[in-house]
């Protein structure tokens, strides 16, 4: 298929950008979006252009670095996916593509479509961890008793790849359900309880000094999140932080 | 406690105890003026009882008054909080495929309540007030018998303020329809009751203005 592609292109953090249009033909409907971006890039080189700079390396899904922003939608239209999962069967020939880097304050854009997400990484920093003695004689994890319902309910927080679609989809840019999964994981396991009150205080005030906005619960996160984290992860950290702050 | 209602977090808490407390407080209202429906006097005992019994003068009228200026002044402060978090906009955003149109306009539906607040206060507080304590009638009477109904039933002859008031209710409900929900949400509070409070949370945001509905059409029709 034929398309045309609305691209935001930017030099740097410190140039203004713009959408600039491309065009691209033969497209087939098996591909991923990623290659039809690859293609394009290809396009670019060939014609001695600069390419489009993006994130991406697993192309599995499974990092979370491939951040688009596509047609108004965090990884495109599909629902579940990431973009390096998006076929482009979801799209007709014919069609005009917008593609913009994820917007937020606290992800400002390096180059193109690509942005900075240390934001989430000082969050964990601030946090998402348990202290474990590796001395050579660590416990094995199995020791301790864990509930079903607890084991399966962590493990869905724990999908959580720190994409960011979340921010990128909201329309107050909170970072709410990724900061809930991270959270959450923890704090329904024994091994969270330690470090449960300075974990879910410290990571919020990281989360509120990174400039995130304030979550609205409108939904649109648990939608368009490719792992399908839900919104109990927000109640949950909520009750969290407000049992912590109560300990003082 | 400290530092938790500056936290994003602590404000959710702080905007939904305050919207709950309005929620709670338009059952009273609705209740209350529902009884017009059926009897002038009893709904002249009721107003006369309200208007004069000091506790609910004095102490609950304070009270709310200090609840909607906080629940709105909270939601400015959250909304230019919240904008100023994404600098750039998208150039195509697509809200409608992931959220409801109620709960991207909160503000909007949220500010004609304001307004609309603001007509109905010039329209019956101010009016009661002036009467009480300026003029320092608290007898509530208008020649000889009990004025509140018939001040009511005046008021609703206009149809551009029946109007008006319609479209008021219906901001209410489109902001109660996303609101309810949402202040659970706010205070942690989902788990296996949620998907039935959702539907209460439904009727509750329709019913509670359309009864309103229903008072100012019957009183315009009925005088
Ligand atoms: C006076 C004008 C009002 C304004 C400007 C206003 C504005 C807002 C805003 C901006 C929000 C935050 C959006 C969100 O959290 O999703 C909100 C939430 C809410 N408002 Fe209002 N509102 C007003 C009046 C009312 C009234 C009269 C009621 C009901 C009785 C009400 C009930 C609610 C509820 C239930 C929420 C959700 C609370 C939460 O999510 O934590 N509001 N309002
Ligand atoms: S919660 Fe979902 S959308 Fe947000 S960072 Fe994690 S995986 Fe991505
Ligand atoms: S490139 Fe790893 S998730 Fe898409």
């Amino acid at each position: 298929m034929n398309l045309t592609l609305k691209i935001w292109r930017q030099k740097d953090s410190k140039t203004k950008g713009q959408m600039v249009d491309y065009k691209v033909t033969d497209i087939s409907e098996h591909m991923s979006f990623l290659e039809m971006m690859d293609v394009l890039n290809e396009q670019l080189v060939n014609s001695g252009d600069e390419p489009i700079a993006f994130d991406h390396d697993c192309r599995e899904g499974i990092c979370g670095m491939c951040s688009m922003y596509i047609n108004g939608e965090a990884h495109g239209p599909d629902r579940g996916v990431t973009t390096c999962q998006l076929h482009m069967r979801m799209f007709k020939d014919g069609d005009t593509i917008t593609i913009e880097p994820w917007r937020a304050k606290a992800f400002p854009v390096i180059k193109d479509l690509v942005v900075d997400r240390m934001s989430f990484e000082r969050i964990q920093q601030a946090g998402a961890y348990i202290s474990v003695n590796t001395s050579g004689n660590t416990q094995d994890a199995n020791s301790l008793p864990i509930s079903k319902h607890a084991a399966d309910e962590a493990m869905d927080a724990a999908t959580c790849i720190g994409c960011g679609a979340c921010v990128a989809t909201c329309k107050n840019s909170s970072a709410m359900l990724f900061v809930g999964a991270k959270v959450s994981q923890y704090a329904l396991l024994p091994q969270g309880q330690v470090e449960a009150v300075d974990r879910v205080k410290n990571m919020v005030a990281q989360m509120d000094l990174e400039g995130f906005g304030n979550c609205t619960n409108t939904g649109a996160c648990e939608i368009e999140c490719p792992k399908g984290i839900s919104l109990e992860n927000i109640a949950r950290m909520n009750r969290e932080f407000l049992k912590a702050s109560l300990k003082g | 406690m400290s530092g938790f209602f500056t936290s994003s977090i602590g404000r959710k808490y702080a905007m939904a105890l305050s919207a709950f407390f309005l929620m709670f407080f338009l059952i009273m209202h609705v209740a209350l003026n529902a009884v017009s429906l059926f009897s002038e006097d009893a709904f002249n005992q009721a107003s006369h009882f309200m208007g004069t019994n000091p506790l609910i003068q004095f102490l609950m009228q304070p009270i709310l008054m200090i609840g909607v200026v906080f629940h709105f002044v909270m939601g400015f402060i959250l909304e230019a909080k919240n904008r100023s978090a994404r600098v750039v906009s998208y150039a195509k955003n697509n809200g409608a495929a992931n959220s409801t149109w109620m709960s991207r306009n909160m503000i909007y539906s949220g500010l004609f309540i304001l307004i609309f607040l603001v007509i109905h206060f010039l329209d019956f507080w101010i009016p009661e007030i002036n009467t009480k304590y300026i003029v320092g009638d608290m007898s509530g009477l208008h020649e000889g018998s009990f004025r509140y109904y018939h001040e009511l039933q005046l008021k609703f002859i206009p149809i551009w303020r029946v109007a008006l008031y319609c479209i008021g209710f219906v901001f209410l409900a489109l902001h109660l329809l996303h609101g309810f929900d949402s202040a659970f949400q706010s205070l942690g509070a989902n788990n296996k009751y949620t998907k039935g409070l959702k539907g209460f949370g439904k009727a509750y945001a329709i019913l509670i203005p359309l009864v309103f509905i229903i008072i100012a059409l019957f009183h315009h029709f009925n005088h």
